[in-house]
Parts: C-alpha cells; structure tokens; sequence
C-alpha cells in the first residue's frame, strides 16, 4: 500500500481547515470500502487520509416530521435495521441491505457510495427517488445540492476542492407512499448493479391513481439518472399495466449503457424497462399498504 | 440429504466378512479443532526469525519482448535485500519432467516463473524483490523500469490457429499426428483417436447432430492466494514451506530450477486452503528461494488476488465441435469431436484428458477425436479438477440431449442404452474394468427428485453424465505403535479436503482400532517416503492403500511379538477382530499388546510404500431443476442431484463433501465464471467482485447421493471421488435451461445476458 | 515514510495496545504485528470474507479496516471464539456436520455466523445464506455451512430452553 498519514478531526471546521491545509492531497474516509482499496490499486493516491467517523455531524440520524437527516458516515446496517426508514424510505433500506454483504454494511456509509459516485451505486437511484438532498461542507461554507445534480462522471461529483459531505436531508414521505430499489445482478449478491432502478409513488385517496412518481436508473449511463420524463409522465394517471409500461419504456429511452464485463447494451437496455416495471410495481404494492 | 447406495453383488466387507467398523462412519476429522479455532497454520501464517518479504513485478502487456530491465533505483531503495530476474534461476534445458497430473517441460516451467526474454501474457512474472516488509518491496517494485517492445497479441484459440496469427514460440513445431511440421505455429499438437469407421456409422443413423461450442477461461478459484516461504542455509540446504498439492514434486521442481540435488530440497507442506489442481507445479517456490540465497535470510513471498488470476494457471477456454449419430432404436452408431484448448503462453493444455474423456460414459462403435493443443497469450493452463473434461462433457451431453428430444426418449433411458460397462472399450483405447456408470443412472432414476414432476412456467429439468480417471501413482506411509494403544500414522499426501482421516481411517480399520486411536500427520519430504500429488483422485485410493500396508506390516509385527511372548510358533497366532489371538485361548487385545512392546522387545514400526495399479474410473450421472426469469436470462437453481459411483465412502461426509463442492464449481462455471479480456489482453475482472464464483446465496442444498460399486483393484473398494463431480454440471444446467425457455446455449457461461440474447433472438423468429 | 501510531484496542477481551503505520489495514496487524493469523486473506478487497472479525460486535472484512481506525474499539477474532474448556457451539457444529474441506474460509465464516445467531437466534435456511453471502466457499458448496449453522441455532435455543 503507498503510504500515507491519517487525521481524525472532530468537527466540521477542523474537518475543513485539514483538507484545506494538505490542498487536494488528502482524501476523506468514512466506511473505508471504497477507498482502502482504491488506495491499494493506485486509483486514488492521497497523502493524507481524513477519518471523518469522530464528527458528530456525519453521525445523524434522524426521523421526524421534517423527514430523515442522515449523516455522511452512517454505516448502512443501522439504517436498514431502523424499523422508522424501512416504513417511510423503504428504497433507502432496500439498497443498503445489499450493497456488498453483512461485512461491507456494518462499515460501508449511504454518503460515501454517494461521494465515490460509481455509475452503478445502488444507493443514489434511492436517493434521486426519494428526493434527497446532500448537504456539503467546504472553504467557503455549506450548500445543499439534490441528489440527481450530485455526480457528474463515472467517479466524480460536484465537490469542490476542500469540500466534503456532511449530511442527506430527505423530505418527509407524504400519506399513500410507497418507494423501492432493486438491482439486477448475475448472482443473487455480492455484485455490482447490471442495473438498478428506484421509484418513490404517492397515490390518491383512492390509492388508484398515481398523485407523482420519481423514478432513477443506475449503471446504465455514465452516472446515475434520473428519468424525469417517465417521473412526469405517471403524474395523475390511473395505475395500470400500461402507464406502467409506458413509464418504463420511458425510462429506457434515456438509459445510455455500454457494454462492459457486466453486462451487454443489448441487456442493460431491455432489462431497464423490465426492472422499472417491476419497481414501480413493487413501490405502488407498498403504497396501498 | 445424502443417502449411500450399495451394490450388494460385491463383497463391501472387511477380509474376514464382517461389516466395516470404521469405514462408512462419521468421526471428527483429526485436524478439526485446530482449524475452527484458527490454529491451523497454512503457508502465508509462517513466521520466521529474520524474515524478508518478496514481491514478484509483472508483465502489463499479453505478448512482449523484454528489451533491458533496469533495477537499479530498487535495489538503491532502503530496505531491499535482494532483486532477481531470470538469468538467477538455473537453466533445466529442454526436459520434460512429470509432476502427477500432468507433464511439463522444465524451460517453459523456469520461463513461466520469470520470463527469460518474452512474456507471453499480461501477469507474467519478470522480476522479484525482497526487502524488509511487504509494503517497501512494492515501493521498490514501482522503481523497477522494464523496457518491452509490445507484440501483437492473440487471445482466442480460434482466432491463434489461423495461418496469419501472431507466433508466441518461433520454435514451437507442431507435432502433427507424430510427425513434427517445419513451420512455427501456435498449434502445439494435433493427435487422433479413432475407433472403427465413423462415415459408415452416420450412414446408419436415423438422426445425426453437430454442434460448435465455446468455452471461456475458468479459474479453479481457490480461496487461499498462492505462498511459498524459503531459507537457503548457509551448508546448501533449502527449507521451503508452502501451500502446495504435492511436497515431493515441489521439492523435485525447485531442486531442477535452483539448480541442486533434490536431497538439497526439504519441503515441509503447511496446511493449504485450496488447490483443485493448481497448486502443483510451482511458481513462488523457487523464488523464495533465490532470494533467500542472495539475502541470506528467509524470505516469503504471497501472491495477490489480482496475482491468483493473472498470474497462475486458470484451466482452458476451448472450441468444441462435437458429431453424433444414433439409431431409431436410440443405440449410438458413430460420434465425433474435433477440439481445440486452450494451453496459455506455453504448451501443454489438458486436451489429452479432455479427448480422452468426452465420450467415455458411451459405448461407441465408431468413432474420431481430434485433439489441438493450442497456445494464446494467456497465463499458462494448470490442472483444474477433472481438467480438460468439463469443456468436453458441456458439448458432448448437450448433444446427447438433443438426440434424445429428436429420438423421444428418455435421457436416463438412453443413457443406460449406450452406457459403458465393464469391458467396454474407450474409443482411445483402454477397455474399462468393473465401473458403475449404469449404476449412477439407475441411483437417480430412483430418486425421489427424478420422480417428481417439475411444474411451473419456465421451469426445467436438465441431466448430465460424466467420467474421470482415477490416478494411482505411488504414496507411502509409516505408523508407529505407541504404548497406549495409538498409532501414529505418517502419510505424504498433503490434505486439502480432510484426507488425512480417511487414511487414518483404512489403518484403523485394518487394526481393527477406532479412528480415534490413530493419529495422522502429514509429513515433510524428510520424514515421509516419496508420495505423489493430491490430485488426480488419488490420496483416499493409493495412501490410503499405503496405510493399508502399512498396517498390515504392524499386524505382522503384532503375531511376531505375541508368538515370541507366549513363545509358541508364529504360525499357531492369528490377528483378528482388533487383536492378536493364540492356542489354548490366548487373547491380546491391540491395546494390551501395545502396552507390552517396549517391555519385550524392538518398537513396532509398520512401513507401506505403493504404486497401485487397480485404479477405476469415476462416473457421475446429474441432475438438476432450474427457473428461468425469460425477461432477464437469470437461472436459478431449484433443486439438484449429484449421484456418483464412490467405490466404497470411506468417510461419507467427505465424499458428500467433494460431490457438493466440485458441483458448485461446475456451477460457477456453467453460468457466471469467466476470464473477460479487453483487446489488450488484460483480464478486466481479476477480483472476486467480477470473477463471480456461487456464493451461499445462489445455491440450494445439493443432494449427494453416495453409490458404491467398490473397485476391486482396492482392498476397501475405494474410488477416487474428488474430480469428477465438477464434469456434468455446466451440461446439465444448459440441458435445464432448454426445458425450461426453449433455447439452447452453446456457449459458456451461460451468464444472463447470454441466455437473454437467445431468449430475445427466438422472439424474434 | 508516515510515522507509527500507538492504538489501544480491546482484543478478546485484553486490552492490547500496538503500534501500525497507517497504510496497515486491521487484518495486516492481526496477522503480523499481533500474531493473530486466524483471519486470512484472500482477496483484499472485501469480497471473500476470510479476514472477518467482529469489531464492536458487528462483522467486518478486517482488510478494509485501517489499523489506526480501531483506537477504543473491541475486537473479536476467531482466536477468541472457544470457551476455556472446550469449543463455541458453532465450532462443535462445524466439525460434526463436516462444514469444512480445506479450512481456510472458516474462521471468517465462525465470525459472521457467531453475529448471525446474535442477531437472529432462529434463521431460516434462507436467512443464513443470504447472511453469509460475504463468505466465500471453494470447496464445500456450502451445503454442510448452512447445515451446521442451523445446526447450532436449533442446539443453541435448545440450551437456552432448559
């Protein structure tokens, strides 16, 4: 492994002051999944490593009527294990509970998958559907950037230099809501998303009709998307097979896959319109629950 | 679960025709505690006074000549001991040296393990450092500058047996049906067996199928990285401690390629955490020990996963044509293969094996195989459980499948038809002896499973057959009789899946003792005599053998000591029923006679050293049930099936074990597993995230249904049960995923997207 | 070259205190520094689950922790499992339900089974494989795993029963 130092600070403002003073050589670590490893194959070669898990901030958890404040560093086993998120931002839980297995959940953190900003991480189509907002710390103070805004490539993001993650605020889940993420992978776990689509549905009084939809696709374009068109295309239709399948077809349409040693386009593509289906299906089920 | 089949024809008892006491039973394994509780020392745990630590570089570039190498700025770096390439190891000359499962040309070997002045694919090893920890040998591996002229490379067999293809070897003639060719080529040999007259035979049939088939390169994907840690004294001698399937051929491989005599050699075998094959020829070895003799300290070196997979011998990609006809009656008349493997940078893929067995369930009376033996630049093939015959049964058995939906009959059915028995010849040539390929066939038309409809959309049931040789090859083994009653028992057979107890087990059946009373040890080159390799089936059937003998040279000491105990004639004292019995009722139980050794005499030492010749084949009859999801191509696995002619369990929880784990390998390699290259030759899923080997989550319980047919060339009847098991799989699940969608897959794996194409290209006639 | 870290820890519940560069990962000071080779490794990246430990009670591929992160924290290791006086009703249940071939995935897999029956004292068979989906097996298939966790889970409230 090439060598480097490491800093805990304990609050955001030394937080900052750290990653400003070591100017760009320094990473921040939370679950550390992502970037020991990258550390050892030479991806990323930082000089320092800036454990952010002793800030009191990236360890929020909260639900309330506000909505859910989750920290960046939270690891994913508390919060598909809390009964409150499962119930309300149940997308949220579904995508934790598989990223990598038991050993990865207990470490791994819903801000880091979304900060190393991997095309096909399979908790940011969660995120994009539940409307979540990522709240950022850096030189020149905080700001807020939703979700679906936050990557910007196959690896990269919207942060500045300096800046880092601090916390994801979610809108409170209105009545008659209902939300799911599933990926396809070849194995039944342990894989990177083929493809991964969330959907976060509100339905009417009647739970017959569809009041909005957000839905979003990962691993089928070079960063997670989110398919405003299918979203806003559901909004006041009757649930059924065919404005399902035409919000899936929808969803295809802006999916933008390569093939790679996961999956084929030829695949990606048709098992984009597929899982959509199946999603929303899934998201419209627990809505009328 | 799993249940046990006997062939109540033949004898499955001990000499004096009582049941067994020990064999069939379930004790502890000997090594057991010490391996839940993390004790157990395999070869990365070694530690050592003085220890250095080596890192081997690797070639970036699939095919390259290696212009100059510059290590300067490494070995200036603080803290590097010692840095080697090629022109450190000796030169072997062009020999080809066996080493158990194979053959290798010992050139090649030395080359393979730092490349002289070609790499022939991307992990090739070129140099090695050893400095004060693992992290500054990196630092200096960095700093090592080698200048390659790149080459164009080729990476598909298909595409390296073309006239225009890029040569790996300008040396390499091909051995054309025996005659050597003038001209270089990648094809290293062409061979043919051939049995009767095939044209006449298909002029007979009433349908006749050929299928292509491809295969991918599959990694026997042991958990355990490869180690080897070595000290090379200052009086000559080497220790090596390793991870290795085979003590004595690592020590005969590391003496040749260091350049001693082998009595230089110690080898002292650590536990090891998997083989399947591909820890028998070496590759860190004599690396550690180069570097120790430059540093004059230890040095260990480990591979990296990334290593494991780029560097080692992962078993062949291949191209299978396969021909066969049969009658209205469903009686095959004529089969051919025409096959091309895989070999990697250097000759010497399995396709021997894999002609030799793609159609060795069936009684062929006219048939021709056509064996290539072909190199691309890829990591040099190594043996991969039952090498060379999994590729060959994927395409033999599916288009056995496919004649018998033409013919309308029942797969099982047509296999008990043309099933090998013996006297059956191998279109190859050996005649078999007593084997149980009926008898697999029959174990599972009787189960419940076969029984049972499948319902359900998209759901279906698929079969498969296989065969493997077993090995003999030579073991030997010692035991000691202590004065409690015990016996120590050393064996050389390094013990990759619990062998060591069903060894102790045969020597405490022989005694008629309890497994508990022998206590196993696995010895190093210097403690034990000459034994060779864990593979080819053959720890359970030859050491067990030696311990056999070497428990029947203890029972001869026995009657000696009795008899000269209660001085009468030896020939009025017997060993029987655990003991020592004399005239007029005299009676020493083991324990009691033991207790009298050292009071009366010399210790007991019971000696076995075999070469057994009686070897049978392994047969394996599968099947399995599998779910389609036809939008997404995902096979899930339902139910499966694995019934197998054992000869005799020895240990049946063992013998489960080995059918269950070679099937879930042949699972991985039937739908997920694959080496996936990018135009560079660069493998691009060298991790266990993209090199998806089954986790627990993919699998359901696999019945391992136990049938003994005991061989007659063993005194318990044992077969060797490791290798077979992972023949049918890939074949079956395709025969299952035709059932249940409709389509045929002819390539492997049959991974999602591949099995969605088929889908969606049927849709679309 | 970073300068060594003292971290204090509590390891099978001694205190231990070592000393790592902060490039070393949890499994490399284990092995090396602490002697503790129960944890393998087997991929280095989090995929096989040989080096799992418990660090505060929740399994972890040791090899994607970094030494340093472990100030104040409480290890378990395989080596830590067994009672004085015997062995953990999983271990017994490895051995007499034949869950293991070559050995080396099990300690990683003893780790994620002692927190699974913690966590679900009563699994099904589908519970326990898709806990232990972050073990890998080469050699057993894992039929014998899951048998032998169940095993234990049904010995275990069994005792706890009485």
């Amino acid at each position: 492994m090439r060598d480097f130092d490491y800093e805990a600070p304990t609050s955001v403002a030394e937080a900052v002051r750290v990653l400003a003073e070591h100017n760009g050589s320094a990473r921040p670590l939370a679950g550390g999944t992502d970037l020991i490893d990258q550390i050892r194959t030479g991806r990323h070669q930082p000089q320092v490593v800036v454990d952010l898990k002793k800030i009191p901030e990236l360890s929020v958890f909260e639900l309330s009527a506000k909505g859910l404040r989750l920290g960046a560093a939270v690891p994913c086993y508390r919060i598909y294990g809390d009964a409150g998120v499962v119930q309300a931002y149940a997308a949220l839980a579904d995508s934790t509970r598989i990223i990598g297995g038991i050993q990865i959940q207990s470490r791994a953190s819903v801000g880091g998958n979304l900060c190393n900003s991997g095309p096909a991480a399979d908790s940011t189509p969660s995120l994009i559907a539940l409307g979540a907002v990522a709240v950022i710390a850096g030189p020149r103070g905080q700001r807020e950037v939703a979700a679906e805004d936050f990557c910007t490539g196959p690896g990269k993001n919207i942060l500045g230099p300096g800046e880092f993650l601090v916390e994801l605020k979610f809108p409170p889940r209105p009545p008659r809501s209902g939300s799911h993420y599933r990926r396809f992978i070849p194995r039944n776990e342990m894989d990177i998303a083929v493809v991964g689509v969330a959907a976060a549905v509100v339905l009417d009084e009647k739970k017959e009709k569809f009041v909005s939809a957000r839905i979003a696709l990962g691993a089928v374009g070079p960063t997670p998307l989110f398919a405003r068109d299918a979203s806003q295309l559901l909004a006041g239709q009757s649930v059924t097979d065919d404005t399902i399948g035409r919000a899936a077809a929808a969803a295809q349409a802006i999916a933008r896959p390569i093939d790679d040693m996961r999956g084929t386009k030829e695949f990606r593509l048709h098992v984009t319109s597929v899982l959509t289906r199946r999603v929303l299906e899934e998201a419209v089920q627990r809505a009328r629950q | 679960m799993a249940t046990v089949e006997k062939d109540s024809s033949s004898l499955r008892k001990s000499g004096n025709g009582k049941p067994y006491q020990v064999i069939g039973t379930r004790p502890i394994r000997h090594d057991g505690v010490d391996k839940v509780t993390g004790r157990a020392k395999y070869g990365a745990d070694v530690t050592l006074t003085g220890l250095l630590h080596g890192v081997v570089l690797r070639s970036p570039h699939a095919h390259a000549r290696i212009k100059s190498i510059d290590v300067s700025r490494a070995a200036a770096l603080a803290g590097v001991r010692a840095v080697i390439t090629h022109k450190d190891l000796c030169e072997p000359g062009d020999r080809i040296v066996e080493l158990g499962e194979g053959a290798v040309n010992l050139r090649h070997l030395s080359n393979n393990i730092l490349a002289a002045d070609k790499v022939f694919y991307r992990g090739h090893a070129v140099v090695a450092v050893a400095a004060d920890s693992v992290h500054l040998a990196e630092e200096a591996a960095a700093l090592i500058k080698v200048d390659y002229e790149i080459l164009p490379a080729v990476l598909d067999v298909e595409a390296a047996m073309q006239p225009d293809a890029p040569l790996l070897h300008d040396d390499l003639l091909t051995d054309e049906l025996g005659k050597t060719a003038l001209k270089p080529s990648n094809i290293a040999k062409h061979f043919r067996f051939e049995k009767g007259d095939t044209a006449q035979g298909f002029a007979q049939a009433k349908v006749v199928v050929e299928r292509e088939f491809r295969t991918a390169t599959v990694h026997q994907g042991y958990i355990e990285p490869h180690n080897a840690t070595a000290l090379w004294s200052a009086d000559g001698h080497i220790t090596v401690w390793t991870s290795t399937q085979g003590s004595f051929t690592v020590r005969h491989q590391v003496a040749e390629l260091v350049g001693v005599p082998i009595s230089h050699v110690k080898v002292i075998p650590m536990e090891i955490g998997g083989g399947f094959g591909g820890k028998i020829r070496v590759y860190l070895e004599p690396v550690a020990a180069m570097l120790s003799k430059r540093t004059g300290q230890p040095v260990k070196v480990l591979m990296s996963r990334a290593d494991v997979f780029e560097g080692t011998g992962p078993t062949p990609g291949s191209y299978i044509r396969v021909k066969m006809g049969a009658g209205a009656d469903g009686k095959i008349t004529a089969a051919e293969a025409w096959m091309a493997y895989e070999a990697g940078g250097y000759p010497g893929s399995p396709i021997g094996a894999g002609a030799m067995c793609i159609f060795a369930c069936y009684d062929i009376p006219n048939g021709k195989i056509d064996g290539y033996d072909v190199v691309v630049n890829k990591p040099q093939t190594s043996a991969y459980r039952a090498p060379g015959a999994t590729n060959a049964a994927f395409a033999l058995e599916t288009v056995v499948d496919e004649i018998c939906e033409r013919l309308k009959i029942d797969p099982l059915e047509f296999r008990l038809k043309n099933a090998v028995r013996e006297g059956s010849r191998r279109i190859d040539g050996p005649v078999y002896p007593r084997i149980g390929m009926v008898e697999t066939v029959e174990a599972v038309q009787r189960t419940e499973h076969w029984k049972t409809p499948l319902t359900g959309k998209h759901r279906g049931r698929g079969v498969a057959s296989g065969f493997w040789f077993n090995c003999g090859l030579k073991s030997s083994a010692s035991a000691t009789v202590n004065a409690d009653g015990t016996v120590s028992l050393v064996e050389g057979s390094t013990d990759i899946g619990g062998s060591r107890t069903g060894i102790a087990m045969q020597l405490a059946e022989t005694l008629g003792i309890a497994a508990t009373d022998v206590v196993p040890t696995v010895g190093d080159t210097d403690s034990v005599g000459y034994t060779d390799v864990t593979g080819g089936s053959r720890v359970t059937f030859a050491t067990g053998y030696a311990a056999y003998e070497a428990a029947l040279d203890i029972q001869r000491q026995m009657v000696d000591r009795a008899a000269r105990i209660w001085e009468v004639d030896m020939s009025k004292v017997a060993y029987q029923d655990g003991g020592v019995s004399g005239p007029g009722g005299k009676r020493f139980s083991f324990k009691e006679l033991a207790d009298q050794v050292n009071k009366t005499g010399e210790p007991i030492v019971g000696r076995g050293a075999v070469d057994p010749q009686g070897c049978g084949g392994a047969f394996a009859t599968h099947v399995v049930d599998v779910e389609v999801d036809p939008e997404t191509g995902k096979v899930d696995i339902l139910r499966y099936t694995a019934a197998q002619d054992v000869g005799t369990a020895i240990h049946p929880s063992y013998v489960e074990g080995q059918i269950q784990g070679g099937t879930a390998q042949g699972i991985g390699w039937g739908l997920n597993e694959e080496y996936y290259y990018d135009a560079q030759g660069t493998m691009r899923n060298s991790t266990f995230l993209d090199y998806r080997i089954p986790t627990c989550l993919d699998l359901p319980m696999i019945d391992a249904l136990i049938v003994e047919v005991p061989n007659p060339g063993h005194p318990y009847g044992v077969r060797g049960v490791g290798e077979v098991p992972i023949v049918p799989p890939p074949a079956a699940l395709a025969n299952a995923i035709y059932r249940a969608v409709g389509v045929r897959m002819h390539q492997l794996p049959m991974s999602p997207p591949r099995v969605l194409h088929e889908i969606l290209r049927k849709a679309a006639k | 070259m970073a300068k060594r870290r003292i971290v204090s820890t509590t390891i099978n519940g001694r205190s231990v205190e070592f000393l790592c560069q902060p490039r070393q990962t949890l499994l490399e000071v284990l092995r090396d520094t602490l002697g503790l080779t129960g944890a393998k490794e087997g991929c280095a990246n989090g995929n096989c689950g040989a080096c799992t430990v418990l660090l505060d009670g929740r399994p972890v591929d040791s090899c994607l922790v970094l030494g340093v992160e472990v100030e104040g924290a409480s290890l378990q290791t395989i080596e830590g499992v067994a009672p004085v006086d015997g062995l953990d009703s999983i271990q017994q249940a490895f051995l007499e339900n034949a869950a293991l071939q070559c050995g080396i995935c099990t300690p990683g897999f003893i780790m994620s089974c002692k927190s699974l029956l913690t966590e679900n004292p009563q699994p099904t068979e589908h519970d326990v494989r898709f806990y232990l989906a972050g073990n890998l097996c080469r050699c057993t298939g894992y039929d014998k795993i899951v048998r032998a966790v169940l095993d234990a889970a049904q010995k275990r409230c069994a005792t706890a029963a009485r």
